[in-house]
């Protein structure tokens, strides 16, 4: 018997449900879309360029605000290029900081070629190699629900690679101003601009 | 001597070369930089120690410089400065990630120490290291560059405030004649 593939956005709505101050980063791409489609947020930071930044981003957003919970949602294809921030972040350890990645093992931006994770490779088994507090497969929404109260209720630096769907879903696209939503983001923590 | 081990440039006195060094860190702290993300480099010495040493001071050992470029925009973000140390070579591996500071106007402040410069003996380090500054402009990042010890505190200060108060990205670009020739026999 196989279980039915997650369907990656309402995989975001579930993580995102009640977010409450949860600071929210995205990779470019799908991910994106797929928190654009859970609402627009002034705490969201959306990607469209810098790929393999968006854990980097997560951690020095964690970094310099420790009293908020972080969270990177991206995609396999992204964490794939910045494999070596998993060594960083484990060593820098924040106790506020998941990122959860929408594995649905394929480049699906660029005509849905198949991806490394999508050829066996297991992202949460690095970040476990390199000391993640905790490091999850998740392949069933009731697991997503339970990692979703785990954001928001217990402190770690957790790692979960959430299998989903391949199909794409309808695009809805974040704003592309990038100076926008960054004044947009520091406004909302109280931060000016230039 | 060991081989990551520098010598002066030809006639600056031994205070010079570690006074500039020493110089770098405090000038950071006082343009408010709060996080120092970096890729070890010899030339660094001094600032990577006084900023590991700092419990004030968050220090991010990087395992490729663009890893820095990310960090360093959650922590303005977050409402934090802070600033990337990095060799020539490092400049490479930042290309395509600079596009986060063109299009979304994050400040950035980075330290670059030469190789390929002057009075290289690795002929290996030539190819970035004779690019280096041109590709840094080229990616929209304004530059400055100290061959002599006394420029270095000016530029640097400058280099911070038009990072800082103008969300620029900026680079100071510290040459090898400033940081002396790799001794490579022992």
């Amino acid at each position: 018997m196989t279980t039915e593939a997650l369907n990656r956005r309402a995989v975001v709505s579930t993580l995102l449900n009640n977010r409450d101050d949860l600071l929210v980063v995205t990779g470019l791409g799908s991910p994106a879309y797929d928190v654009m489609a859970a609402g627009d947020h002034d705490q969201n930071y959306y990607l469209w360029a810098a790929m393999g930044s968006a854990a980097m981003i997560g951690l020095g957003i964690a970094t310099a605000q420790p009293r908020r919970k972080v969270l990177v949602i991206t995609g396999d294809g992204e964490m794939l290029m910045g494999t070596g921030s998993l060594a960083t972040i484990a060593v820098k350890k924040p106790d506020n900081l998941t990122i959860a990645i929408l594995d649905n093992g394929h480049y699906g931006e660029t005509g849905m070629q198949l991806s490394h994770a999508g050829q066996g490779i297991e992202l949460h088994r690095i970040a476990e190699a390199c000391g993640f507090d905790s490091t999850l497969a998740i392949s069933q929404m009731s697991d997503v629900e339970s990692l979703r109260d785990r954001i928001y209720s217990e402190p770690g630096l957790r790692f979960a690679t959430i299998k989903v769907d391949p199909a794409n879903q309808p695009r809805v696209l974040p704003p592309r101003d990038g100076v926008h939503v960054k004044n947009r983001f520091r406004h909302s923590l109280g931060f000016g601009t230039i | 001597m060991p081989k990551t081990q520098t010598q002066p440039h030809s006639g600056a006195p031994a205070e010079d070369q570690s006074s500039w060094q020493e110089q770098i860190y405090p000038i950071l702290k006082s343009s408010g930089i709060k996080h120092i993300a970096y890729v070890p480099d010899a030339g660094h010495a001094k600032s990577i120690e006084s900023a590991c040493a700092d419990p004030e001071m968050q220090s991010v050992v990087l395992t490729t410089e663009e890893e820095g470029l990310g960090y360093l925009a959650g922590a303005w973000l977050g409402g934090d400065r802070g600033a990337l140390l990095l060799q020539s070579s490092g400049v490479g591996n930042c290309i395509n990630t600079l596009a986060l500071q063109a299009c979304a106007r994050f400040p950035l402040l980075m330290l670059v120490t030469m190789r390929g410069d002057w009075a290289e003996f690795n002929p290996w380090q030539n190819p970035m290291g004779q690019q280096t500054e041109k590709v840094l402009n080229m990616m929209g990042v304004l530059t400055w560059r100290a061959d002599q010890p006394e420029q270095v505190a000016p530029l640097l200060k400058g280099a911070a405030t038009m990072a800082f108060d103008g969300d620029t990205a900026c680079a100071l670009i510290l040459g090898q004649q400033l940081i002396g020739a790799k001794e490579w026999v022992q």
